[in-house]
């Protein structure tokens, strides 16, 4: 792992909000005069990422993922706090340090809609200045490696979302950024599309070493790609660290189904809950930490003639909605 | 200036894949000044000269302006419809690429059918100039190009004013079609036909006055003496222009510390 490439210290970021009432009486009335709130969007947020990881950056709605987002791409200025991006303060030397970072909208495209994928990109690359040797050398390679060749000649008007979503990520590639912002970049796509966007990006980060920051909804993204997790919630950092850090932490209870030939009476296990029953099947949840899962099976098989076992453990959107009930948001 | 071409290339290419829409709305902007001159002409076969200046006298002065306004509706127009990018998060998008948000805006829209427009203000231009006794100089033609330029600077510089007001309100604003609007509308006309603060507004204000009203005494040499300052006055556009960007680039720091 590299050297650290963003750091924030102590991020805030208040915005005022103008107070609406319902009713088109007070919708008038606001016309002249206008209570404001303010919102705390980010409360002193804290924390660097070294240079070649790929972070996912999550929280639910209206948290503060955009929020950061936009203050590390340098489009909003934060209140207090500083933030270094590989070396830059993004909001003061903007064009000096926008060429340097790769930035996708899922929601919106940077593409032009009209005309076909290729001037787009050809756009692009003068409003980057890239190299012409280098634009096609990373063409050619963001082509092949996306399945490109039968896109970038069709109007973008005309492509499904997912390859849209193919076109924009390559478009963000194009100036060889070495910081990769990705703001919900699988919404609405299909199942396929899912996985051939996740499997781009992992392709991509391997072959160039490329930062990623990705923020999602889909915790399906966070499990295949990030290393790290950043969960944020009420505008303040909740936590920090790697999935396997938070399967161990929350993640050790088990689900067991068993299958067994007819048993007449409900077995109780120490130790383990049971769900349900019935003479055919039972479902118990235990803590893995507690008790282990051949001590429950060795129980069980002690009382009936065991069948067949399925055990789950939790799944990443289970670990995270837990997380989320742990600080209330 | 040549990445504001290479916009212009893709947005035209855009334009051309809807050519019965182009050609119909370029067909209407052929027409709506149309209605305008017809106007001017029949109030002139009417009253016979208006304060001293005869038709084609105006219909030059109406010229200039009819050009230099639809110039820089095609041109300026992102500006002009500026709004719609700071509505949908747009702008945000032109923030990080690494280019000044002033090529990136002016670059984001163009207007090719006002192009019908020009063409009309480009007829009638030159059936006025066609008509005029006018004693061509090398100066003179320089003039009446500057009157034109210096029309689209203003007209633009009225555009980005009221495009930084979106910074503030989000929606776009009508203040800024009564100033392009109203003082196309005003300045058609030779200016000292109006009551003297409106002169006065349209000449060190909004300089309207010096690129129509006031060189046009020069072209048709009824300045007294300073000839040559009357004829160099739509430079003053510029200095109309210059505080309009300040102004831009002030919204742009204060959208960027609230994020509406």
């Amino acid at each position: 792992m590299g050297n650290p490439i963003i750091s924030l210290e102590g991020i805030g970021k208040t915005f005022k909000v103008a107070k609406r009432a319902a009713g088109v009486r007070q919708a008038a009335k606001a016309l002249f005069y206008r209570k404001h709130t303010f919102v705390e969007a980010l409360k002193d947020i804290s924390f660097t990422i070294r240079e070649g990881e790929i972070a996912g950056y999550i929280g639910p709605n209206g948290a503060g993922k955009s929020t950061t987002i936009k203050v590390m791409c340098g489009i909003l200025v934060p209140d207090e706090g500083d933030c270094k991006v590989m070396g830059y303060t993004p909001w003061k030397s903007r064009t000096a340090y926008v060429g340097n970072i790769g930035v996708v909208f899922g929601q919106r495209s940077q593409l032009w809609w009209d005309v076909p994928v290729i001037d787009s990109f050809e756009l692009l690359r003068d409003i980057y200045k890239v190299p012409d040797t280098r634009y096609r050398k990373n063409l050619s390679m963001l082509t092949e490696t996306l399945a490109l060749a039968d896109l970038i000649h069709v109007p973008v008007r005309q492509l499904s979302l997912g390859q849209r979503m193919r076109c924009e990520i390559a478009a963000s590639l194009l100036h060889d950024p070495r910081i990769l912002f990705l703001d919900e970049p699988t919404i609405g796509l299909d199942a396929a599309s899912k996985i051939a966007v996740r499997q781009f990006i992992k392709t991509i980060h391997k072959e160039k070493g490329i930062t990623v920051i990705l923020t999602t909804h889909d915790m399906n993204d966070i499990e295949a790609l990030a290393e790290r997790i950043l969960m944020i919630g009420k505008g303040s950092l909740l936590y920090d660290g790697s999935l396997d850090e938070l399967r161990r932490r929350f993640g050790s209870s088990r689900t067991l189904t068993v299958d067994y030939r007819d048993c007449l009476r409900p077995v109780d296990i120490p130790g383990a809950v049971r769900h349900s029953w019935s003479p055919q099947q039972a479902v118990y949840t235990f803590d893995s930490a507690q008790i282990s899962l051949t001590g429950v099976i060795s129980q069980l098989s002690e009382q009936a003639e065991i069948l067949d076992v399925a055990v789950d453990s939790k799944s990443v959107d289970e670990l995270i909605l837990q997380l989320y009930k742990e600080h209330q948001i | 200036m040549q990445l504001y071409l290479k916009y212009l290339s893709i947005l035209f290419r855009s334009q051309m894949q809807y050519r019965t829409s182009f050609w119909l709305l370029t067909f209407g902007q052929f027409f709506i000044p149309f209605s305008v001159f017809a106007g001017l002409y029949f109030m002139f076969s009417r009253f016979g000269e208006l304060q001293g200046w005869s038709f084609f006298e105006t219909a030059l002065c109406f010229g200039v302006i009819h050009m230099a306004f639809s110039l820089s509706e095609c041109f300026v127009r992102g500006f002009d419809v500026f709004s719609s990018l700071v509505v949908s998060g747009e702008f945000d998008r032109l923030l990080v690429r690494p280019r000044s948000t002033i090529v990136q805006v002016l670059g984001s829209k163009f207007e090719f059918t006002r192009f019908g427009r020009l063409v009309q203000s480009a007829v009638v231009l030159g059936w006025a100039l066609w008509n005029l006794p006018i004693a061509w100089t090398p100066l003179k033609v320089l003039t009446l190009m500057m009157m034109v330029a210096g029309g689209i600077l203003i007209f633009a510089g009225i555009f980005i004013l009221n495009a930084t007001l979106c910074f503030w309100t989000v929606q776009g604003l009508e203040v800024g079609n009564l100033l392009t609007d109203g003082g196309r509308e005003m300045a058609q006309y030779p200016l000292n036909i109006y009551h003297k603060r409106v002169t006065l507004f349209f000449t060190f204000i909004i300089p309207f006055g010096c690129v129509s009203y006031l060189p046009l005494l020069f072209l048709l040499d009824r300045t007294q003496g300073h000839g040559l300052l009357y004829a160099l006055l739509p430079l003053a556009a510029i200095l109309f222009l210059l505080p309009c960007l300040a102004v831009w680039q002030f919204g742009v720091r204060h959208y960027r510390s609230t994020g509406s």
